[in-house]
C-alpha cells in the first residue's frame, strides 16, 4: 500500500466521503437495526423492544424452519449443480466459438437476464401450466398432460433459468484467459478432447469454477420470487418464510433472526471458498 | 523423405499465410524454418502438428498423407513457445502424461520419465511444481515431455525466444547436442537468424508465405538466392547495376568498376558484398592494388562517418566520393588495433573478386 500524504490525503477523503456516507446510511445502519431487532420482541403493531433475548434464534432451530433451511440449501445446491452441468459446456463452446458466434451465444444468455424477472417467471408459468405449451405439445403426440407448475420441478427449472448467467459469465471469463497452448499441448501428447477437458482444463480453471459456483449458489439460496410463483405448498424457500414474518405475521424480530441465519450461511459458503483458495496458495508455496 | 510438404497453402480469409510451399525434410535433420514475423513459418509448423487445417496441398510423414489425422494421432510432438507446461502437475507427471495416454506400463513409464529428465538435466527436479522452476527449466520440462514419447519429429516453436541472452547461448548448444544424442528429426521455427545458423543443419527462409531459399546455413549466407535472403541473413551492401560479359559490374553507386568471379550471367543485376569481406586501410597508406587481372577495380576511397566498437569487431559506415554509404566490419585482431579508427578518417576500401555475390531478383 502506498502512503497517502498531503494534498492526496484531502483528495482521498473527498472521494471517499460520498460512498462512505452512502454505505453507512443505507447499508450499515439499516442492517444494524435489523440485527438489533433479531434480539428483541414485538410490542404492538410497529414497536420492537430490543431486550437481548435469544428466543428468536432458538425458534430458528424449530424443525419446521430447519426443514425449510435444509430444503433451501438442497434447492440452491441442485440449481447450482444443474447450472454447472449446462453452463460449463456452454462456456466452453463460447470460448472456442468464432467472434460472431460468441456474440450470439452471449446474447442468448444476456437477453433473458435483461428482461424483468417477474415477466420471465410468468412466461415460464405459461409454458409449464397444465394447459401450457409443453403439455399442448405433448398432448398432440398423445402424452400427458403432466402437472409441472407448482412442483419442486418447476422451482428448480425456474431457478436454473434465472441463475444460468451467474455461472456462464464467470466461467467464460476464466476459460477465455486459459492459455490455449495448454490444450494444444495435451492434444499433441495424444490426449483426446474429453481427457483434455477433465485432466487439463478443469484442474487448471478449478478456482474459477469454485467462484462461479458460489456466485450462483448465493443468490439461488435467497431466491424469493421464483419459488413463490412457480412452487407448490411444499416448495417454499427460506426467503418466502422471511417475507411472511415481516409482512403477514408482523414479527420483525423473528424475520430478522431468520434473515441473519441466511446471511451466516452465505458467509460460511464464502469462508469455505476463501479457505479453498488459501489451501491452493499454500500447496503452491510448498 | 520423412516429411514432405506438397503445394501447401493456408488461407485466412483471402490472405494466404502460407503460399504454395513444397519442401522435403529428411530423417535426422535439424531443420529450421526461418523468417520475419508473419511470414507463415509458425502456421507451417502448426499444420505439420495438425493444429491448423490446410487450405490446399498435402503433408506426408513417412509417406502417409496426414489429412484427417488429428494432432493426438500424429507421430510428432511439439515444444510450444510458451512451453505450455501443465501448472497443476509435478515435473514428473508432466513428462508421464503422454505415456499414461499411450498406456505404457507403470515400471516402464517410470524408467522412461527418469531417462527423459536425465537427458534434459532435470533429474533432481522430478517432484517440483512448474511454478517453482525458472523459464529455462520449464522449457526443459516441455522438451522432456515431448521427447519421452519418442516421436518421429520434434517440433519446436521459437524455443529460445523467452530465455535471457546468456541462457539462450547455452541452450543453443545443448539443444543441438540433445538432437544428436536422440537422433530425432527436429523442425524448429525461429525469427532469429543466429539461432537458425548456429543450430540447424538446413534452413528454409520464408517471406510473405513463400519459400525464399532452402539451404545449409553456409549456403544461405554465402550464396543467397535473392536480395531478400541476402538482406535478411546478416548484413550486406547491395548495389544495382549492369554485369558486362567481361565479368565487370558497373554501378552508379560506386566510383570503381567491380570485377567478379567468372560464371555469372551478364545483364542487369545486383551485387551484394558482406561488410566483413571489405578490407579497410587508412588513406595515408599507399593505394591498395586491385585484382591481378584488373588492378584498377575493386578499390574505392571514403571517409568514416560512424563507428561502433563491438569488442571482437568494429562496425563502420564509410561514405564514398559518390555519396554511397558502405558498411564495413573490421576484426580487432590484435590488441594494438583497438580502439577504433576515429570518425572523419579518410580510408581505402578494397575487396577480392570472390567477395561480391551476384543477385538477379
Amino acid at each position: 500500500m502506498t502512503r497517502i500524504t498531503g494534498g492526496s490525503r484531502a483528495a482521498f477523503w473527498a472521494l471517499f466521503a460520498a460512498p462512505a456516507v452512502w454505505m453507512t446510511a443505507f447499508f450499515v445502519v439499516p442492517l444494524s437495526v435489523i440485527w438489533a431487532y433479531s434480539f428483541g420482541r414485538t410490542l404492538g403493531l410497529t414497536q420492537v423492544d430490543v431486550t437481548g433475548t435469544l428466543a428468536n434464534y432458538a425458534r430458528v432451530f424449530d424443525p419446521v424452519y430447519l426443514w425449510i433451511f435444509a430444503k433451501s440449501l438442497v434447492f440452491a445446491g441442485a440449481t447450482t449443480a444443474i447450472c454447472l452441468v449446462i453452463g460449463f459446456p456452454y462456456a466452453l463452446v463460447m470460448t472456442f466459438a468464432s467472434n460472431r458466434a460468441k456474440i450470439g451465444l452471449l446474447l442468448a444468455i444476456m437477453l433473458p437476464f435483461w428482461t424483468n424477472l417477474l415477466v420471465r417467471t410468468y412466461a415460464l408459468m405459461a409454458v409449464m401450466r397444465t394447459e401450457g405449451w409443453i403439455n399442448d405439445g405433448l398432448g398432440a403426440v398423445g402424452l400427458g398432460p403432466f402437472e409441472m407448475l407448482h412442483t419442486n420441478f418447476a422451482v428448480i427449472t425456474g431457478l436454473v433459468y434465472v441463475h444460468l448467467p451467474f455461472i456462464v459469465l464467470p466461467l467464460f471469463s476464466t476459460l477465455d484467459r486459459l492459455d490455449r497452448s495448454l490444450i494444444e499441448a495435451s492434444l499433441d501428447l495424444g490426449a483426446g478432447h474429453l481427457r483434455t477437458i477433465f485432466q487439463v482444463v478443469i484442474p487448471i480453471v478449478w478456482p474459477g469454477i469454485l467462484s462461479a459456483l458460489l456466485l450462483c449458489f448465493i443468490p439461488a439460496l435467497g431466491s424469493y420470487l421464483t419459488p413463490d410463483l412457480l412452487g407448490g405448498t411444499d416448495s417454499q424457500m427460506i426467503a418466502s418464510v422471511i417475507e411472511r414474518q415481516f409482512k403477514r405475521a408482523n414479527d420483525w424480530p423473528f424475520g430478522a433472526a431468520l434473515s441473519f441465519m441466511l446471511m451466516y450461511l452465505t458467509l460460511a459458503a464464502m469462508a469455505w471458498r476463501a479457505l479453498a483458495e488459501r489451501r491452493a496458495v499454500l500447496r503452491k508455496a510448498r | 523423405m520423412l516429411i514432405r510438404f506438397e503445394n501447401v497453402t493456408k488461407r485466412f480469409g483471402r490472405f494466404a499465410a502460407v503460399d504454395n510451399v513444397s519442401l522435403d525434410i529428411a530423417a535426422g535433420e535439424f531443420f529450421a524454418l526461418l523468417g520475419p514475423s508473419g511470414c507463415g513459418k509458425t502456421t507451417l509448423l502448426r499444420m505439420l502438428a495438425g493444429l491448423e487445417p490446410l487450405s490446399e496441398g498435402r503433408i506426408l510423414i513417412d509417406g502417409i498423407d496426414m489429412a484427417g489425422t488429428p494432432p493426438n494421432r500424429r507421430p510428432v510432438n511439439m515444444v510450444f513457445q510458451s512451453y505450455a507446461v501443465f501448472p497443476h502437475m509435478t515435473v514428473a507427471d508432466n513428462v508421464a502424461y503422454g505415456l499414461k495416454i499411450d498406456k505404457v506400463p507403470r515400471a516402464q513409464r517410470e524408467t522412461r520419465v527418469a531417462e527423459a529428465l536425465d537427458l534434459v538435466k532435470l533429474g533432481d527436479f522430478a517432484q517440483r511444481r512448474p511454478d517453482q522452476l525458472s523459464g529455462g527449466q520449464r522449457q526443459r520440462v516441455a522438451l522432456a515431455r515431448a521427447l519421452v514419447k519418442r516421436p518421429k519429429v520434434l517440433l519446436l516453436d521459437e524455443p529460445l525466444s523467452a530465455l535471457d541472452a546468456k541462457l539462450r547461448d547455452a541452450m543453443r548448444g545443448e539443444l543441438a547436442a540433445i538432437q544428436r544424442e536422440v537422433g530425432v528429426t527436429f523442425v524448429m521455427v525461429t525469427h532469429d537468424q543466429d539461432e537458425a545458423l548456429a543450430m540447424a543443419s538446413r534452413c528454409a527462409l520464408m517471406n510473405l508465405g513463400k519459400l525464399q531459399q532452402v539451404a545449409s546455413p553456409g549456403d544461405l549466407y554465402e550464396h543467397p538466392a535473392n536480395r531478400f535472403v541476402a538482406d535478411f541473413i546478416g548484413s550486406i551492401n547491395l548495389f544495382e547495376g549492369t554485369l558486362a560479359p567481361d565479368n565487370t559490374f558497373a554501378t552508379a553507386a560506386l566510383d570503381t568498376p567491380v570485377l567478379i568471379e567468372p560464371g555469372a550471367t551478364a545483364g542487369p543485376a545486383w551485387i551484394g558484398i558482406r561488410p566483413e569481406k571489405i578490407v579497410m586501410t587508412p588513406a595515408s597508406a599507399p593505394r591498395p592494388t586491385g585484382p591481378a587481372a584488373r588492378p584498377a577495380a575493386n578499390v574505392t576511397r571514403g571517409t568514416i562517418v560512424t563507428s561502433a566498437y563491438l569488442g571482437a569487431t568494429t562496425q563502420y559506415d564509410v561514405r564514398t566520393g559518390s555519396g554511397t554509404l558502405i558498411k564495413v566490419t573490421a576484426p580487432n585482431g590484435t590488441r594494438s588495433t583497438s580502439p577504433a579508427l576515429p570518425v572523419g578518417t579518410a580510408v581505402w576500401l578494397h575487396w577480392a573478386p570472390d567477395a561480391p555475390v551476384v543477385l538477379y531478383g
